[in-house]
């Protein structure tokens, strides 16, 4: 059935709504240009004079051209370590090589070297967890001079830490995903096991170099002077060690060497869902910005939203009539059939059922699942609790945690407290997770939680007789807001890559699509739900 | 009419010839050599015979072998074309004798215009005006001089045995005779041994107009005249009719002195008398003089039949067939103008080189009559000539028609093969052949401004590295959540290199950018414009990328796997790589090897392994000598250090 939108472009509100989402925008933006830059024009020019091509000129000259580049983490680390290291000084995305989607993770050398900071571990091992989920080859532009050592507690020893990069590639070569690392610089250390680790490795010559311990360590362990070229450049591993494969000229011709490697890997996407034509929406997507409310607390109805994001703005919705603060329905984007759940108001018992049956339908039907976020919690008070909400809410969240199918989560307004959760929120381990730039993420509201924390207060006050006043209970409050204001905007949640980046939410439908692409690479299996409290 | 005829030719005309047949339901046969299996001639015809290899003297110069082909497949005539045996009186003789009969002029017109003293004499006779000179043994300086006065001044003394301007001097007031006489005499006798000269009447401003006349064997029309002053070395390069500045009266005169040349050898079917016109002061009923007269279809016709509306060919069948002339000559006008430009395969700023290649593109204009024999992804071969078409077109007037032409060498697309279709559109636009103006010496004197290519703009570079990119028509929309993508291509044309940075910013949107040069390409309804203009017209065939615009411009798009960076890395020193014994050493210090050069000989395991330089270079020092033993990774050779 075609969704009929209300929206009135010409009104108040729509202009109102429009400024509120490009200002939200704006800052985005300028978040992700500043990444972009890397370490800044120095640097840059320094890395331009040795020859070599910047980070994402490498990105780009490895992807077919004119093919499109799904960027993961884009403004991760963004107010971080005193902004010393744009997009966690590595780039890391999804992008076609010879019609193959594969996993990009290039190091930004004009970042301090490089150097891995807890972020650059975190961000490398997203795409690595991508990657393996996706059933996704990896390439690996290294250019790194290992771990950042004043930050070296928080990359080294943990589970999730710099090891674990390795680990993943073994696991993920053992199961069949290629891993490919072409060595544009320095490969010290723990780094060298990147290309030591891949199936295929390509270095440049005279400027990739390889060595557990660089020239100054060797030095000082043992007294030995020699080159970093001698030591483990290009020459050396490719006729001596062999512990890289090919030889490169330069930059291009390397970026070159590890396309043909992936030309030659003969995989073929597994037969997944049944595709269709696709089918442009019946909306402009332009209009998103004008009918979703830029303020999270007016609400409206997600439909809008989903009929610019659709095939044709067609929408099978499922139970309509039956606890509908969540939107459930079939529709197909750019041909790929998917299962939409999406809020509108607070969940009840009603809608977490319907929503616990609907993940149950897509998974049996093996329809990928689509999560429009824009919750504020599931419906408190005596008469929910006595009725079992924990219990109908727990079947949502059983269904969503253990669902084979995959899951892309959009945050296209709040996302709070187990509504978070219940909409396959981070923990659920969405294949992606995208955010809008008026979207917002914490436990619960600002307010909310300084509400909580002076009521414990006043409590305790007037337990001793004292007195609070309202004067006193604001100022005390002011700071748990102001907290939670900062916490829960999307470039503090997306520079800790609590989700996969803030989007212009006009891309919505592509974004959705990539990672449609992207996740199908991999089959899907059949479901084993968990036990449904019932 | 004929049943079926043999057309004894290849290329353009052959295809040309059979497109009439057809149109009057002649079968055709097709020879063929080895290089023209898959031609397009071959494919026209109803039936075709390989009658040879490639080279024309074994195969279509083998007039006995294809009678016998004729003979076999039971065509009953042969048509020549052009060019190979259609000017051959002996081969005439043989198809005739076989019975068949030979789509042309007998062989005694050919042997009569076949010399060329004897058919100025018969022409002379015939009253046809011949270039006035004394070609004469007696070399009397006042002899001399008083042909000279009989055949007025300016002349021009050159020497018999001349070549090169030596012994030649021009001479225009008789005062100057008998000094310049002495000086290119005195001349003539040092570089040739020979003194003697001969005189002729100077032309100062030479043109080359031809009559188109068709006969019967008795008697001949004229269907007016063609231009062809526009030459290069006797090549002629754009032909026109009628001539610009004819009159009626030179026309009728001109007309009737090539029918009287005609009806004076008797001939029978196409054929062209070619005069010299004195175009100094317009065209005048006493400035021409006969050349000589080629006795078949010439590459030219096309530009008579469309001011004509005469198909020549059908002519030439019909009459050949017994037929009389189709029309007499009150029955035959003109209607308007038209140019014929003929496309080659050359290398215009090399000196007209003619240059092979596969034609990996091939696309004509519309709205002009294109005469070819190749077809997209046809050779053109180093063993014919190598046209690629006759473009014609045909408009009410002649500053109507030249405009036609510019248009049509601007929309016609080769890509594959260098051609001079930049010089034939520099010639479209040649003031002076614009009004008119035309005579031999044009191409000569402004030839350095009309092979003038420019080389390719930034809108040019930026169409072909969008193309190189494969950008132009993507398959994807080059979506990225922030921020465009640089693409790097690098180009060669004509052996320069130059490196492109094409900034994505979406399908429809690019920023390409040469050093400190930038162009932006846009896409507007399918259309690319580059910097506002409309984007020029590309094709790729593999790595080659021919932009349209000048004469066909091409890069090469440099692949960097085309590279091997391990070679000659760390190859300073030629090691033993294995025990084994030195059987020969062939390097000696000092001296300077290549990459692959056989150094010395190891034999080892039962076999001999041939030890090479792995790079350029100068033996610094030879570290063994034959019949030395040694082990693994013994160093034998060692060049000297590489300079970075």
């Amino acid at each position: 059935m075609k969704l009929n939108s209300q929206a009135m472009p010409g009104s108040e509100a729509y202009k109102a709504n429009r400024d509120g989402h490009l200002e939200a925008l704006d800052v985005a933006a300028a978040a992700a240009e500043k990444a972009m830059q890397g370490g800044g024009e120095r640097s840059r020019d320094r890395h331009l004079s040795r020859g070599k091509m910047l980070p994402r000129d490498r990105v780009s000259n490895l992807l077919d051209p004119g093919s499109p580049f799904l960027e993961i983490g884009a403004t991760a680390a963004h107010g971080m370590y005193d902004d010393a290291a744009p997009c966690a000084g590595v780039i890391a995305g999804i992008g076609q090589v010879h019609g193959q989607e594969v996993m990009i993770v290039c190091n930004d050398a004009t970042v301090k070297g490089g150097t891995y900071y807890p972020m650059t571990v975190k961000k490398h091992l997203r795409a690595q967890e991508i990657a393996e989920e996706c059933n996704l080859p990896c390439i690996y532009l290294v250019d790194s001079g290992g771990a950042n050592l004043p930050n070296q507690d928080e990359v080294f020893p943990d589970r999730d830490h710099f090891g674990r990069i390795f680990y993943n590639q073994a696991r993920m070569s053992a199961k069949g995903i290629p891993q490919i690392a072409v060595v544009m610089g320095s490969c010290t250390a723990g780094g060298a096991y990147v290309p030591a680790m891949s199936d295929v490795t390509i270095i440049v010559k005279e400027q990739g170099t390889i060595f557990l311990a660089g020239p100054p360590l060797v030095k000082a362990a043992t007294g030995e002077v020699v080159s970093a070229e001698d030591l483990g450049g290009g020459d050396v591993h490719t006729r001596l060690s062999g512990v890289a494969d090919y030889l490169a000229e330069d930059d291009a011709h390397a970026l070159a060497l590890a396309r043909r490697a992936v030309e030659s890997l003969n995989r073929e996407k597994p037969f997944t869902v049944k595709w269709q034509e696709p089918e442009e929406p019946l909306y402009d997507a332009e209009e998103l910005l004008g009918v979703v409310p830029a303020d999270l607390k007016t609400p409206y109805d997600i439909r809008e939203v989903i009929a610019r994001i659709v095939d044709g703005s067609r929408f099978d919705e499922f139970k309509p009539r039956f606890g509908e603060t969540i939107v459930c329905g079939f529709a197909h984007l750019m041909g790929c059939p998917i299962g939409i759940i999406a809020n509108n108001g607070v969940i009840f018992s009603e809608a977490a059922q319907k929503a616990a049956h609907f993940v149950e339908l897509c998974s049996q039907r093996k329809i990928p699942l689509v999560f429009l976020q824009n919750i504020t919690g599931f419906m408190v008070g005596r008469k929910y609790e006595n009725e079992g909400i924990a219990r109908h809410g727990a079947k949502m969240v059983t269904a969503v945690a253990t669902t084979s199918v995959p899951k892309v989560t959009m945050v296209v307004g709040g996302s709070y407290g187990a509504g978070n959760y219940g909409m396959a929120g981070r923990a659920y381990q969405p294949r992606f997770m995208w955010t809008w730039p008026n979207s917002r993420i914490s436990v619960m509201g600002g307010e909310q939680a300084a509400g909580v924390l002076a009521t414990v207060k006043r409590d305790g006050i007037e337990r001793k007789g004292g007195e609070w006043s309202a004067e006193e209970e604001a100022a005390f409050k002011q700071p748990t807001i102001d907290m939670f204001e900062e916490q829960s905007h999307p470039l503090y949640a997306s520079a800790r890559l609590w989700d996969d980046g803030v989007i212009d939410p006009r891309k919505s439908r592509e974004v959705l699509y990539l990672s449609l692409l992207a996740a199908l690479n991999a089959p899907i299996e059949d479901t084993k739900f968990g036990v449904f409290r019932m | 009419m004929f049943k079926k005829i043999l057309i004894a030719n290849r290329g353009e005309i052959a295809c040309r010839v059979m497109d009439t047949a057809r149109k009057l339901g002649v079968a055709t046969v097709a020879v063929y050599s080895d290089a023209d299996a898959n031609s397009r001639h071959v494919k026209l015809a109803d039936e075709a015979v390989h009658i040879g290899p490639p080279q024309p003297a074994e195969s279509y110069l083998l007039g006995d072998r294809i009678i016998q082909v004729a003979l076999e497949t039971g065509a009953q005539g042969i048509h020549p074309g052009y060019g190979f045996l259609s000017e051959n009186p002996d081969f005439v003789d043989a198809v005739e004798q076989a019975g068949l009969t030979f789509i042309g002029p007998s062989a005694d017109a050919i042997r009569k215009m076949g010399l060329k003293d004897a058919a100025k004499k018969l022409m002379v006779e015939a009253g046809v005006p011949v270039v006035p000179g004394y070609h004469g043994e007696d070399q009397d300086p006042a002899l001399l001089a008083s042909e000279a006065e009989k055949m007025g001044y300016p002349v021009l003394i050159k020497a018999v045995a001349g070549g090169g301007g030596k012994g030649m001097r021009r001479v225009d007031d008789p005062k100057d005779f008998a000094d310049a006489l002495a000086s290119a005499q005195g001349e003539a006798q040092t570089a040739f041994g020979n003194a003697d000269v001969l005189v002729e009447k100077y032309i100062l401003s030479p043109r080359h107009i031809e009559v188109q006349v068709f006969g019967d064997g008795t008697h001949a029309v004229h269907l007016f005249e063609r231009d062809c002053s526009l030459q290069r070395r006797h090549q002629k390069v754009i032909e026109e009719a009628p001539a610009p500045g004819m009159t009626e009266e030179v026309r009728e005169a001109m007309g009737m002195a090539g029918v009287r040349a005609a009806e004076a050898i008797g001939y029978k079917g196409a054929g062209t008398v070619e005069f010299i016109v004195d175009g100094a002061n317009g065209l005048r009923t006493d400035g021409f003089w006969f050349m000589e007269m080629n006795t078949r279809l010439q590459v030219e016709h096309p530009v008579t039949e469309e001011i004509t509306g005469v198909d020549l060919v059908e002519w030439q069948l019909r009459v050949a067939s017994g037929e009389g002339l189709p029309k007499q000559q009150d029955e035959l006008s003109i209607n308007g103008h038209a140019f014929e430009a003929r496309l080659y395969a050359e290398d215009v700023p090399k000196g007209f080189l003619p240059a092979t290649g596969t034609l990996t593109h091939l696309k004509f204009p519309e709205g002009a009559r294109a005469d070819t024999g190749v077809r997209a992804g046809d050779t053109i071969s180093p063993f014919y000539d190598p046209m690629i078409a006759k473009l014609t077109v045909h408009a009410a007037t002649r500053s109507a028609a030249l405009r036609m032409m510019s248009t049509a060498l601007a929309h016609t697309e080769v890509a594959g093969s260098v051609t001079n279709l930049a010089f034939l559109g520099a010639l479209t636009r040649h003031d002076g052949f614009a009004v008119g103006d035309v005579d031999t010496g044009l191409i000569d004197r402004d030839l350095d401004a009309l092979i003038d290519e420019p080389g390719p703009t930034m809108s040019d570079i930026g169409a072909a590295a969008l193309c190189a990119l494969d950008l132009l028509k993507p398959k994807g929309n080059g979506f990225t959540l922030w921020g465009g993508l640089n693409h790097f291509v690098t180009l060669t044309h004509a052996d320069e290199s130059v490196d492109v940075v094409v900034t994505s910013r979406g399908a429809d949107h690019h920023i390409i950018t040469v050093g400190e040069e930038q162009i932006e390409a846009t896409r507007i309804h399918g259309q690319w414009k580059m910097g506002g203009d409309r984007g020029p017209r590309v094709a790729k065939a593999g790595n080659v990328v021919t932009v349209f615009a000048q004469s066909g411009l091409e890069f090469h798009v440099v692949d960097p796997l085309d590279q091997d960076a391990g070679a000659g890395a760390g190859a300073g020193v030629i090691e033993a790589p294995m025990p084994g014994l030195v059987k020969a050493v062939f390097a000696e210090a000092g001296q300077e090897v290549k990459q692959g050069d056989r150094l010395a000989i190891l034999e080892a395991m039962k076999m001999e392994h041939s030890l090479e330089a792995a790079r350029d270079g100068v033996v610094a020092e030879v570290l063994c000598a034959a019949g030395d033993q040694v082990e693994a990774g013994a160093p034998l050779v060692r060049l000297e250090e590489e300079d970075e």
